[in-house]
């Protein structure tokens, strides 16, 4: 992506909304649909990957001359998988409810393709400080998504909302096919159909899955195209 | 060790644990390159190829390595740079010997060092017990999950295509939007594995 040099706040503030890695970006979908049966889940998944891509984008910016071209995804790969692996510490630690909760979602981390689709655009061409921003930025904005949906599907889907009953199903049961499956694809749609409607309204592009961050992009693309090269 | 345990896994991991579409792995090959019938179906098989390949050889090095010297610790960081490896090897291998394979699934194969199904599945036969024969068996399901969900998908974006849609909804949210019903879909088959063999 060709663009002119943002100032650390343009970079910090740009993932909340305007870049949001799950809104606008399209990264991270599995995540996204899979852990956010609950709010709670929804900032715990968020605060876990926005800790692993601190880390593994201020290394990675560290080490931004060293790495060479050639092998450089595979050495992204191993750096962020040693921040998940002690993130995973952590959590199976300190809170092991997330641990359960979050299950096979917690070492998948290392794959969820924000953390390399930043490593690759941004943490492997730019200096430290807007580096740890840019990974802040693009945390906090895949928590704000994940805590939208999460809120959603649980209000609406269970009733309750962080612990509280909201709708005690006397009047309205609560709709259980939005925790299930089907339930974060749709909510996940119509979230992205929200955003868009907010972005054509600035005459912006509409959200593509054309994964313009995300490191496989060119052989996705091709794949898509029909693998004729 | 029965056969029909075995075969409730393969079917488990097709039908009622969907990776796709009820584990949501995989997502990202699934809404993007489930266009074409064709190249759905290549993708899957690359995906087949690889998750039986990586299960094959993951297993036994969780078993004989990591828990052997007590460093299970690392299966996460070992596992993802083996399937990175591997992959690279198999793309290197088909196409000095399988050409023709390389030419149908050798655009594909780069793809999946970083598709979350791979190590899922790989992950998900430690944390689930499994024995080496279950796991391969559960590798291998999982994949045909993977594409069942990927041809079923294809057809239902082939119809959309000449579809009339709302212009807010266009591209991305209708394609969510479709993918919710077929999910949907598959929540029928919750409950049959089990109601056959147990």
């Amino acid at each position: 992506m060709a663009k002119k040099e943002k100032t650390i706040k343009e970079v910090f503030f740009s993932g909340w909304v305007k870049e949001n890695p799950v809104l606008r970006l399209v990264l991270g979908t599995c995540p996204t649909l899979a852990v956010t049966t609950q709010a709670v889940n929804g900032i715990g998944m968020g605060v876990a990957a926005t800790l692993v891509l601190l880390g593994s984008n201020i290394v990675i910016s560290l080490l931004r001359n060293i790495i060479p071209d050639k092998v450089r995804i595979p050495a992204f790969i191993t750096v962020i998988a040693g921040f998940v692996t002690i993130v995973q510490m952590l959590v199976k630690a300190f809170v092991p409810t997330l641990d359960a909760a979050l299950g096979i979602f917690l070492p998948l981390i290392v794959v969820n393709c924000i953390i390399l689709g930043r490593a690759e655009s941004f943490a492997s061409k730019n200096k430290v400080i807007p580096s740890i921003f840019d990974a802040l930025g693009m945390g906090i904005g895949f928590t704000i998504a994940l805590f939208c949906m999460g809120s959603i599907r649980e209000i609406i889907g269970n009733g309750t909302w962080m612990g509280f009953t909201i709708n005690p199903g006397t009047v309205i049961q609560p709709m259980l096919i939005l925790i299930l499956p089907p339930g974060g694809f749709f909510v996940f749609g119509m979230l992205v159909a929200l955003f868009n409607r907010i972005a054509e309204g600035k005459g912006k592009e509409p959200a593509t899955l054309s994964c313009c961050n995300c490191p496989a992009a060119d052989v996705c693309r091709k794949a898509a195209e029909g693998g004729n090269e | 060790m029965s056969v029909t345990n075995l075969v409730s896994i393969f079917l488990a991991a097709i039908l009622t644990n969907n990776y796709v579409l009820s584990k949501f792995l995989g997502i990202c090959p699934f809404l993007g390159v489930s266009k074409k019938l064709d190249t759905a179906t290549s993708m899957s098989a690359a995906v087949i190829v690889v998750m039986v390949i990586a299960t094959a050889v993951t297993w036994p090095i969780q078993t004989f390595i990591l828990d052997r010297f007590g460093i299970g610790y690392l299966q996460t960081i070992v596992f993802i740079l083996i399937i990175a490896a591997l992959v690279q090897f198999i793309e290197s291998f088909m196409k000095k010997n399988m050409p023709p394979l390389y030419r149908a699934l050798g655009v594909y194969l780069p793809l999946i060092t970083t598709n979350c199904a791979v190590l899922g599945v790989t992950t998900l036969n430690i944390d689930s017990g499994y024995s080496y024969a279950e796991s391969l068996i559960n590798a291998a399901g999982s994949g045909f999950g993977f594409l069942v969900a990927m041809v079923l998908f294809a057809g239902v974006r082939g119809r959309l295509e000449t579809a009339n849609i709302p212009k807010t909804l266009q591209g991305l949210p209708i394609t969510l939007v479709s993918a919710s019903i077929v999910a949907c879909s598959f929540l029928g088959f919750n409950g049959l594995v089990d109601g056959i063999f147990k």
